[in-house]
Formats: C-alpha cells, sequence, structure tokens
C-alpha cells in the first residue's frame, strides 16, 4: 500500500510485487504471433479462440496479451467481440489483459469492455507529444496501465542515446503534464534483430540492455517490457539457436530490470541448461563482446539445428564410471532400474550389513529425492519411478537381512513412521491412495496398504496390532465421504488418538472440517490436498517438536473454515421446491420431433478396438492424476514441468502400445435406448413405442439454489419431453475390463509401484475413451439423430456436440443409488462383468455409466445442494426411507438431518 | 484529468471535517417514502404536489425520482430527518435519475431536472439542519448503476451481446453528473456498483462533468459484493474493483447495499487492508425476510457497524436498504467514540 506497485485486475487482481522477477505476457491470443491463432479468428471461431485464451491462464499466463491486428480481420470488431465473449468466461477473465493494437480506435473500442484494470500496448510520441497527451489521458480516464513504446516523430529509437531521451521525454509529460501515475508506465525500449550481418545492428542488445538499466534507474517506478522474438530474427528455421538467444537475452536483460516481456514460455531454453558452447556463442552476440560473434554463432548453429538436441540427447554413460555411492544416488534421482541390482549388490558386498546399504547410500540417494521435490524440481512421476528402483534395490538386500535376522535375532529397522493406508469400504478407487504410500514409503515411512473396499473394523483392528503412527484414508467417489466419517467416528469411540489423513478427490477442506474433524476430537483429522503434500504434513505430525503447534493451527484453520462455511450456507438463499418447480427449464417442444433410436431395449458392443479407442484418450486428466496441472498437449511444452511430461508421455504411450499390442484388455460395453417422457422431476421409461407399459423410472434432482437474470432452475427431467410428445431417452455402461487389476498386481508383485499405476491410469483414460466413442456413435448411428456429425477425436474433449451423458454420482444427478435402475435396466452385470458395490462404486474401477439425453439444448449442470423438502419428495417418490435418502444425499443436503439414523 | 483541475471550496471543507472524526451518511431513501403511503397520482403531481411538466404514458407509481419534481416537500422532509439524525453527507434522491433507468418510466426528458432539482433539494434541507446546530454538511449527488450491464449479457444463449455499451452509459451519466453540479452537489458519489463496468463509464462521465466545470468535486465510490460469494455481480474480489476504479482517485472507496453489516464486514476488512484512499460502508439493516422486509433494528445495526469502526476500518459509515432516521442517530452515537482510519501513505 505505501508503495507503487503495478496493480492491474482482471476478475482477480494482480500485483507486481518485487517478489515477481518477471511477468511472461502470453502472446498465443495475438494474431501477429500466433498463426493458429489468426487462423481461428478470420474463421470467426471464437470458441475455439477462447480455449487458446483458456490454456494460457490455465498454463500460468499472469496476464493475456490480445492483439488482432491483420489486414484480412475488421480488427475492431474482432477485440470487442472478442473481449465481450471472454468477460463471460470466468476462468480467463480472472487474469488482466493487455490490449494491444498499433490503431488507436481498436484500443479505445478495447478499453470500453473490460470492467478490470487492463494495459495498452502501446501508444507512443509516433504522431508527436499533443496525439501522446491525448492519448495517455484517454487511458488514465478508462483507467489504464501503458505500454509507452521508445517511437517518436523521427520513429523508432535504435540507440541508447535515442531510447533514453525518448522515455525521459514521455516519462515527464505523463507525470507531470496529464498526471500519469508513474508505476502504471511501462517503457518498451524496441528489441531489434541483432546478427543480421549489418553492422549498425550488432549492438541493439546491449543498447536495449543498458537503456533498460537506465530507465530503472532513472524513472522511478516506471517498469520495462518488450517482444523478445524479433531479437533472433535472423534465424529464423532454428529454434534451438533461436531459444538459446533469448533465454541469454533475457537473462542479462531481467537483471537489468526489464520486468515484463511478451515471450512464448514454451520455446524458452533454460539458461543454466544451454550447452555451453552455443551459450557463450549467444552471449556474444546479445552482449556484443567481439567483431566476429556473429559469424562464430552462425559456424555453430548448424550444428544445434534440428537433431542437435537429439544428439545431445544420446545416452551418457560416464556415470557408470562413479564410486558405487555417487552411482545409486544417480539411478535413485534419474529412476534407472537397468543396473540397480548389480550396484546394489556390489555396495552390499563392501558394506558391513546388509541394512547399513539401506540406512546408507540408498537413504541418502532417497533423501535428494525428497528434497528436489520438496523444492519442486523433480515431479511426482519421477519420484514414483525413484521409489521403483528403491524397492527393487531393498528386494535384492531382504534374502540377506532375513538370513542376518535368523543368525542373530536382529531387530527390524528404523523407519521415520509408520503408516496405515487404505481405501474405505464401497470404494474401489486407488491411484492416489497408491501415489501417496509410494511419495511416503520414499521417504523412509514403512507404509501399510490394505487395499480397497476396507471396512472400518478392519482398519481399526490392523491399526492396532501393528502399532500404526497415522492413518489414512482414500475415497473418490461422495459416499465414501460418510464413510470416513464414519470410520473418525469409530476411532473416536475406540479412543484412538493417532493422526487420521484424508484424502482422495471429492474430498475437501471443507468437508473434513465440517464434517470429520468435530467426530475425532481426541486426535487430529487433517485433509491433505495432494501426494506433494503428504511427507510434510506426516513430518510434522509425527515430529515431536512441531507436533502440538501444528495440531492447534490445524484446529483453529478448521473451526474458522467451520464456521465460515455455515454463515456462507445460512447467506445462501434456496428457493422452495414448488418455487424451483415453477422456474423449470421451459422447452418448446412444439418444433422438436424426436428421432427414433435404431432399437429399442439392450445391445451389448464386443466389437472393440484397443487402437481405436485410443485416438479417443483426453490426456489431459492422465497429466493430473500424477499431478501436473495443465492441458494437454500444450503441458509438454511447459517450462517447469514440460520435462517430466514428456518422459511420462513417452512411458504411458509405451505402455499403451504394449496393451493394444497385447491385447490386455477386454473392452465391453451395453448400450440401450427406450421410450421415454418427462413426469414432473421423473423421467418415465416405456417398453415400447406405445407407451402404456412403463418400464422403470429415473429420478432426477432439482437445482434449489436461487437463480438471477431469468436462468432456470434445472432437473435433467427437464431435458425430457413430457407425456403425449414421443420422446427417448438412452443409458450405457462401457468398462475397460476387469484385467485391470490383475495385471496391476503383477507389477506390484515385481516392485514396480510405477508400473502398476501406470496400467491403472491408462485403463481409467480407455473407459474414458470408450464412452467419448461409444457416445458418438450412438449420435451417429445407435440413436442417429445425428448421422452426418464429423468431428475429430480430439475435438470431442470440448463437448461440442448435441445431447449429454449425465452419470450417475456426478453433479447433474448427484444420487449413485440411480446407478441400480440404470444396471437392472441394461442387465449390466451380465452384459459388461461390471458391479456395484454396497456403495454404488462400480468395479473394476475403470468403468462409466450414464444415460443419454438427446434433446439439443440439454447441456451439464450441477444440482448444487438442495432443501429437506425436495429430499422429502425425492425419497418418497422413490419409495426409499427419508433417512437412507438423506445418507445417499449427505453431500449435497443443504441442512443438517435429525437424527433418524445412526451411520451404520 | 482532474489531477489538473483545481479543487472545489467544499473538498477542503470535506477533508477538515473528514480528519479527526468518522462521517455519517444518510440512510436509506425508498422505506422512507414507502411510509409515505403514496399512489399514481401522488406519484404524477395530480393528486397533490406539483404537477409534473414532463409528460408520460407510462405508469409513474414506484418512480421515486420523480417525486423531486412532484412531493419535493415531501423528499426535503426525508432528508432534513435524516440531517438532524447525525448526518453529515445526504445523497441525493436521484439513484435512477438517468436516461437509461428513467427510459422504462419514459421520462427520459426529465433528467436533467431531476438531477438540477435533487441536488438543491438536499441543500435547503441541509442549511435548515446546519441553521440549527451550525454543522457543515455536504450534498452527494447520488449516481446508481442503472438497470443495464456493460460486461454481463442478458442472453445466455449470446454471452457476446450486451445491451448497452460503454460510451450510452458515459453519455447518459455525463447528464447526470452536469444535473448535480449545476444544482450544487459538493460530492458526487458513484453507489451501488454491481458491473464495475458502468462505474467505469460513470467515471469517465465524472472527470468529463468536473473538466467542464473547471473544478474537482470529491468523488465517492462504492461497490456492492452481491453475495457470500464475496464478488460483485460481475464477479469481482474487492481488491480487483479497487484496481479497477483507482485511476478516478476518488476521495473514498467502499461498499453498500445487498449485505447487511456482518456480512459486509470481510469484504471491507479487504478493503481496508489495500486501498490507499477514505473508506465509506453503509451496509443494509441486515438481509431482508420473507417479506422483503429489513427485521434489524436501529441498535442491531449499529452495534455492527460501530464493530468496523472498532477495527479501524472506516472514515465515513451511513446505512443502506432498510435503515430509518433512527438506524443513522445510533451509528452517530455508536461510533463517535472511534477515530477514522487513517489513510495509508505512499513513501
Amino acid at each position: 500500500m505505501s508503495d507503487r506497485l503495478l496493480r492491474l485486475s482482471g476478475l482477480e487482481p494482480f500485483v507486481l510485487t518485487p517478489d515477481i522477477p518477471f511477468v511472461n505476457i502470453g502472446e498465443r491470443t495475438n494474431v501477429t504471433g500466433s498463426a493458429r491463432f489468426r487462423k481461428l479468428i478470420t474463421n470467426r471461431d471464437y470458441a475455439a479462440a477462447l480455449e487458446v485464451a483458456r490454456d494460457q491462464v490455465e498454463n500460468g499466463a499472469q496476464i493475456i496479451d490480445i492483439n488482432m491486428d491483420e489486414g484480412l480481420i475488421d480488427s475492431k470488431a474482432a477485440m470487442v467481440e472478442f473481449l465481450n465473449l471472454l468477460a463471460a468466461e470466468p476462468d480467463i477473465a480472472r487474469v488482466p489483459v493487455m490490449i494491444d493494437s498499433s490503431k488507436w480506435e481498436v484500443i479505445e473500442a478495447g478499453l470500453q469492455c473490460v470492467q478490470g484494470k487492463p494495459v495498452v500496448n502501446s501508444i507512443s510520441m509516433k504522431e508527436g507529444e499533443e496525439q501522446f497527451r491525448h492519448q495517455a489521458g484517454l487511458c488514465l480516464a478508462y483507467g489504464a496501465a501503458v505500454v509507452v513504446m521508445a517511437f517518436d516523430e523521427q520513429g523508432q529509437a535504435d540507440s541508447f542515446a535515442r531510447k533514453t531521451e525518448i522515455c525521459a521525454r514521455a516519462y515527464r509529460i505523463l507525470t507531470e503534464e496529464v498526471g500519469f501515475p508513474p508505476e502504471d508506465i511501462i517503457f518498451d525500449p524496441n528489441i531489434f534483430a541483432v546478427a543480421t550481418g549489418i553492422e549498425e545492428h550488432n549492438n541493439y542488445g546491449v543498447d536495449f540492455i543498458e537503456a533498460t538499466r537506465w530507465v530503472r534507474a532513472n524513472l522511478p517506478h516506471a517498469h520495462v517490457s518488450g517482444g523478445v522474438s524479433n531479437l533472433s530474427f535472423s534465424f529464423r528455421g532454428n529454434e534451438p539457436v533461436r531459444e538459446a538467444m533469448h533465454a541469454v537475452f533475457l537473462y542479462h536483460a531481467i537483471q537489468a530490470g526489464m520486468d515484463m516481456g511478451i515471450v512464448n514460455a514454451g520455446q524458452l531454453a533454460v539458461y543454466d541448461q544451454i550447452d555451453p558452447d552455443l551459450r557463450e556463442a549467444c552471449e556474444d552476440v546479445v552482449l556484443n563482446r567481439r567483431p566476429d560473434a556473429t559469424e562464430r554463432l552462425l559456424d555453430i548453429a548448424e550444428r544445434f539445428k534440428g537433431d542437435g538436441g537429439a544428439q545431445k540427447r544420446e545416452k551418457d554413460l560416464s556415470w557408470r564410471e562413479w564410486t558405487v555411492e555417487k552411482r545409486l544416488e544417480h539411478a535413485l534421482v534419474n529412476g534407472i532400474t537397468e543396473y540397480i541390482e548389480a550396484d546394489t549388490e556390489e555396495a552390499r558386498q563392501s558394506a558391513e550389513r546388509p541394512l547399513h546399504v539401506i540406512e546408507g547410500p540408498l537413504m541418502a540417494g532417497m533423501n535428494v529425492v525428497g528434497d528436489l521435490f520438496g523444492a519442486g524440481k523433480m515431479f511426482l512421476p519421477q519420484v514414483v519411478k525413484s521409489a521403483r528402483v528403491m524397492k527393487q534395490a531393498v528386494a535384492v538386500l531382504l534374502p540377506y537381512m532375513e538370513e542376518e535376522k535368523r543368525l542373530t535375532g536382529g531387530s527390524d529397522r528404523e523407519t521415520a513412521g509408520r503408516i496405515l493406508m487404505a481405501t474405505v469400504k464401497g470404494d474401489v478407487h486407488d491411484i492416489g491412495k497408491n501415489i501417496v504410500g509410494v511419495v511416503l514409503a520414499c521417504n523412509n515411512y514403512e507404509v501399510i496398504d490394505l487395499g480397497v473396499m476396507v471396512p472400518a473394523q478392519k482398519i481399526l483392528q490392523v491399526a492396532r496390532e501393528q502399532n500404526v503412527d497415522v492413518i489414512g484414508l482414500s475415497g473418490l467417489i461422495t459416499p465414501s465421504l460418510d464413510e470416513m466419517v464414519h470410520v473418525a467416528s469409530e476411532m473416536e469411540r475406540e479412543g484412538f488418538r493417532v493422526p487420521l489423513l484424508i484424502g482422495g478427490a471429492t474430498t475437501s477442506k471443507i468437508h473434513t472440517a465440517v464434517k470429520i474433524a468435530p467426530r475425532y476430537s481426541k486426535g487430529a483429522a487433517v485433509y491433505v490436498t495432494d501426494a506433494s503434500r503428504a511427507v510434510g504434513v506426516v513430518s510434522a505430525l509425527l515430529s515431536p517438536s512441531q507436533q502440538a503447534d501444528y495440531v492447534d493451527a490445524i484446529r483453529a484453520e478448521y473451526l474458522d473454515v467451520a464456521e465460515r462455511h455455515e454463515r456462507a450456507e445460512a447467506a445462501k438463499q434456496r428457493l422452495p421446491l414448488a418455487a424451483a418447480r415453477a422456474n423449470a427449464l421451459k422447452v418448446d417442444w412444439s418444433d422438436y420431433c424426436a428421432t427414433p433410436p435404431q432399437f429399442i431395449g439392450t445391445r451389448v458392443i464386443e466389437d472393440w478396438d484397443l487402437g481405436e479407442i485410443a485416438r479417443y484418450i483426453d490426456w489431459t486428466p492422465f497429466f493430473q492424476t500424477w499431478e501436473l496441472k495443465g492441458v494437454y498437449p500444450r503441458i509438454l511444452d511447459d517450462e517447469k514441468q514440460g520435462e517430466a511430461a514428456r518422459a511420462l508421455f513417452a512411458e504411458a504411450q509405451e505402455m499403451l502400445a504394449r496393451i493394444i499390442e497385447g491385447q490386455w484388455f477386454n473392452p465391453r460395453a451395453v448400450v440401450g435406448f427406450w421410450p421415454a417422457n418427462a413426469v414432473g422431476d421423473d423421467i418415465r421409461l416405456f417398453a415400447d413405442d406405445d407407451r402404456k407399459q412403463p418400464l422403470a423410472t429415473l429420478h432426477t434432482l432439482r437445482q434449489q439454489v436461487t437463480k438471477r437474470g431469468g436462468r432456470p432452475n434445472v432437473a435433467l427431467s427437464d431435458f425430457v419431453a413430457p407425456e403425449g410428445r414421443p420422446d427417448y431417452v438412452g443409458a450405457f455402461v462401457v468398462t475397460a475390463g476387469p484385467e485391470e487389476s490383475e495385471i496391476a498386481a503383477r507389477y506390484e508383485r515385481a516392485n514396480d509401484d510405477y508400473g502398476a499405476i501406470m496400467v491403472k491410469a491408462l485403463a481409467d483414460r480407455i473407459a474414458e475413451a470408450m464412452a467419448e466413442m461409444l457416445h458418438e456413435r450412438v449420435r451417429k448411428e445407435f440413436w442417429g439423430y445425428a448421422p452426418d456429425e464429423g468431428f475429430d477425436p480430439q475435438d470431442l474433449v470440448g463437448e461440442p456436440y448435441k445431447g449429454i451423458r449425465p452419470a450417475p454420482g456426478y453433479p447433474a444427478q448427484p444420487d449413485h443409488t440411480e446407478k441400480l435402475t440404470l444396471f437392472r435396466l441394461l442387465d449390466a452385470e451380465a452384459a459388461t462383468g461390471v458391479r456395484l458395490t454396497e456403495s454404488m462404486a462400480m468395479w473394476p474401477g475403470s468403468s462409466v455409466s450414464g444415460l443419454y439425453i438427446g434433446h439439443p439444448d440439454a447441456y451439464y449442470f450441477g444440482v448444487a445442494k438442495i432443501e429437506e423438502d425436495q429430499a422429502r419428495d425425492y425419497a418418497a417418490r422413490k419409495g426409499m426411507d427419508l433417512a437412507e435418502a438423506e445418507r445417499w444425499l449427505a453431500p449435497i443436503l443443504n441442512y443438517i438431518p435429525r437424527k433418524r439414523h445412526e451411520a451404520a | 484529468m482532474t489531477g489538473r483541475l483545481s479543487p472545489s471550496p467544499a473538498f477542503a471543507a470535506l477533508d477538515r471535517a473528514a480528519a479527526d472524526r468518522i462521517l455519517i451518511l444518510d440512510g436509506a431513501m425508498g422505506t422512507q417514502i414507502q411510509q409515505l403511503g403514496l399512489g399514481e397520482d401522488d406519484y404524477t403531481g395530480h393528486g397533490s404536489g406539483h404537477a409534473c411538466r414532463h409528460h408520460s404514458d407510462h405508469p409513474q407509481q414506484g418512480n421515486n425520482d420523480l417525486l423531486i419534481l412532484t412531493q419535493p416537500r415531501a423528499v426535503e422532509e426525508i432528508h432534513y430527518r435524516y440531517a438532524v439524525a447525525g448526518a453529515d453527507i445526504v445523497e441525493t434522491n436521484t439513484f435512477s435519475a438517468t436516461t437509461i433507468a428513467q427510459a422504462d418510466y419514459g421520462m427520459g426528458a426529465a433528467v436533467h431536472d431531476l438531477n438540477v432539482e435533487g441536488a438543491r433539494i438536499v441543500r435547503r434541507a441541509l442549511d435548515r439542519a446546519t441553521a440549527q446546530d451550525g454543522r457543515p454538511r455536504f450534498v452527494a449527488g447520488a449516481i446508481g448503476p442503472t438497470n443495464r450491464t456493460a460486461s454481463i449479457s442478458p442472453d445466455v444463449n449470446n454471452p457476446g451481446y450486451r445491451a448497452v455499451s460503454f460510451d450510452d452509459l458515459r453519455a447518459a451519466y455525463l447528464q447526470q453528473a452536469q444535473g448535480l453540479i449545476e444544482g450544487g452537489a459538493d460530492i458526487l458519489l458513484i453507489e451501488t456498483i454491481f458491473d464495475t463496468l458502468n462505474a467505469k463509464a460513470a467515471i469517465f462521465a465524472c472527470i468529463q462533468a468536473m473538466q467542464g466545470h473547471g473544478q474537482a468535486l470529491p468523488l465517492m465510490i462504492s461497490g456492492t459484493i452481491t453475495d457470500a460469494s464475496g464478488r460483485t455481480l460481475s464477479g469481482q474480489t474487492p481488491t480487483a474493483f479497487w484496481h479497477s476504479v483507482r485511476h478516478a482517485r476518488p476521495w473514498s472507496v467502499g461498499l453498500n447495499c445487498a449485505l447487511g453489516a456482518a456480512a459486509m464486514r470481510p469484504h471491507l476488512a479487504e478493503l481496508a487492508g489495500v486501498v490507499d484512499t477514505k473508506i465509506c460502508a453503509y451496509p443494509n439493516a441486515g438481509l431482508p425476510n420473507a417479506f422483503g422486509q429489513y427485521d434489524e433494528g436501529p441498535d442491531d445495526t449499529a452495534v455492527q457497524v460501530a464493530e468496523f469502526a472498532r477495527e479501524g476500518l472506516v472514515n465515513v459509515v451511513g446505512g443502506c436498504c432498510g435503515t430509518t432516521p433512527d438506524h443513522i442517530r445510533a451509528i452517530a452515537e455508536a461510533v463517535a467514540q472511534y477515530s477514522p482510519r487513517k489513510v495509508p501513505e505512499y513513501v
């Protein structure tokens, strides 16, 4: 506050604090910087153009640059249209925009569309001081920061003297005459191409860097930015050299004070990792250190062009010459299993006892891994590979240790703590739990993994027998949340005091604070966001010195979270069910004629081609499983995680190829269609088109939150035609097959947790891809309401097609028990082998089920919280006991059910 | 920009008044008008009061701003009651006095008169109160959000569509600001901001109006956090909202409407942590009950508002929907013992 920092905003604020050395401005929504974006805008494909913006934000862009300057585009109209559309996308609009144009009228039109504080790029004295003053005054009145180009009536400044003279003059006019806040001024002192062969150009890099230094020293609070790609213009076509030049240039310019820039982050080498010869040659050019710098760079440039990089990546075996301790460390850090058995054996022979190998070099290596992971220099898949190496090394030592124990009756090895892990009763999902287990094991914790579908009593029994230090529960489906509450209550009842960790996709800090922690007052219930946090949390919980403070802090935080949650919920107003129904979505059925499906009843689909399924895989969630956050394929070029992502992807492709080649899975599916009509909030299915003989009723839930602006309170039944007008719904179950768990178990037995997790993650992707593929076939063929649809498999990720496939247990129908109806209709267990657990999870886990609704207006929504009036109505409609309905709907109840039942 | 203009005489007087105590803003107009129980003829001035010289075919009942012209004495009386209850700053009854907001009543032609007279009426009421106790009081020209949003599409199926443009809003606000200044407003108050782009158009217009007037008036800006999401209707966080309006160099920034004091507190605290100007807060009298009425009594509201003061979050406090002169009196008494928030300064 008592400073002059650049403050911008989208829906959320952005402050350029001293902690941020450099703001990388995304340039992919710039028609002059991105051929793809230019094509999208020219074709008026704004939906895809928005995705480009979304990707940038998801990949961490703090500001996005928007430029529509292209001869064939109405730049002003495109700027307005794009900014207006962007305003409707909260996940993009949260960051500030940079309105980029060489035409003032385009800039001004853009300024009139953004509610946040944007940056104008750019204004200058190109057309004289008067014009400059006028435009700057308008930027101030619109509330924007400005990029000022070092440009005046005589042209663009190229020398240090001209750059600094123009910046100083502009600064004086802005701050003294216009009243512009100096912290809102960003100078662009022009980056020009170097190494062009023209001698006058040689000093351009130095001129920019020195002008930057001068601006930051002499024009208080002002910033410096620039478009970096110009610099290497003469090396077009030689990306490795361009990347190296940019990295070297930025390294020096940032040190001189350049704090913003338009850079393609995916195409930037890391300064430290540039080949030393190339780096020196680039540095000579950028810093103009020797007269023959350009020639020298040209000479070596060819070497690095294209496959130059690949050459470098060829296997470097020099580490095999190192001492055995260093070799073990190298193998652990780099996840190399090739030599681990021989190296471990060598270490054992020279060690006094086999245990010393574990406690010595192996733990030392794992500590390096732990440190690198903690510092964000290693990523989860790499750590899991390290664990695989560790396990294989320990497997070599184990027989010797047992032998020794037999002879001496010696003790077990010391571990940092003993942790019990389990996926709770009714739930079969364990990828996340396995990852956490591996990470903990890497950090010298002894992990007892009870597997999936573990009842509370088993957990408590093993915990007592094995005297564990921590219990970790995992779960993915919503009924597991209640099961976790149950386990916590049981722990309380039986007098446990050990910490209880809660993790898994549907768990949350709020749920833990509101529902679990209060049930376990004797111990601490702690929510763990992801595997990367697990070690920190466990070590704090088990450290005698930190424990008390840590637990107190968590308790205080959860109390605060719970109170705030209660207040927030109380403040949210929900509609009575009758009012919500009165505001249902009103589809105009008069002009809708439902296409009859090709068949009524069910059909089993067995002709699956794994290779074809693979084409439909959406890879983004696969990376999420491994805690790499970003969108495929861009994540492969991500500055920080790219390397880890590429390695993981390569191995996934390799295993996928083996899965396809060896036909490891036996995918199956069943699909069915029935005549259907909405009856209130339910959907009634009939045996045939007479619609006289009811077959089943699908129950749906209606949104009860107060809606603004005429938006409806939707239920799935709104998308199906009412009685008297023919309509249909479909249903499906797909599964990658039960083979997954057997194959994963094989990997586990071979001490290869990495392989086990990989095969499960791929099985999940295959099931999801099957669901996507089957839905396409349904639209084009089985139901056939969109026979001419022609999307690429990769386009389907964005769900551009008509109709939806909502799944019970997901936001549009949070009640998992609807799966019972669906499975009965499809006779799914007989057709596919997929079973429902008592918590309504599907086994095998890599299975997907859902309904098909074909109406073009149907969309995905979240029911969110419901009131007691609806729970009662729903229970009555379903013929279910209210208490039981409340148990299944617990995660979405907006009230605390009266004590009609005790958790079973 | 206004930075180049010399400040108006009221500017210095307002700064002096705010230097060592928390100033009091008035309360709701609507609640007071409702109590008058006026019918269509009263609104148009054909039953009682002054007949409106602007013609419209639309019914006028509910067009509260129009009462400035048709029931000036009743409006003045409400302002007067707030002034004697302890308000230092009293708002004009011009929340909807723009061509855009008056379009629904077909009263676009009356907008200039509404703003000029609206300011004059408050001035008269305040002069009467000041004649009794000698305390200086200030007329705040109220500039509402209009009933259109510049950054949200009213059509779900066409998110790029806008029912109003920045320029339409700017022109309408310019006319309003000019009228308020002509009528003698000391302050321009842009309030109940649920779409920051509307507010930016109003800021642009206020700057233009001040440039035309040749003097800078103190500008007060007040956003509205619509619900427990902690965001404006258009989706901004309080800090993002502040960044978006900071270029106006407002005399004060703050929050009003939609929430009661307790619910407003965390958002106000967020603003207090980032804002380098004075802070103004005027919450509703709690949340409306099932009948749309506000149940919080004067003391209930005052206790919560006093909490803002005790924590050093505010320079100006008052009331929005559901508050009455009694609420304002209770608030004034409750905050009197506390010092105003100290505005952080640049180093």
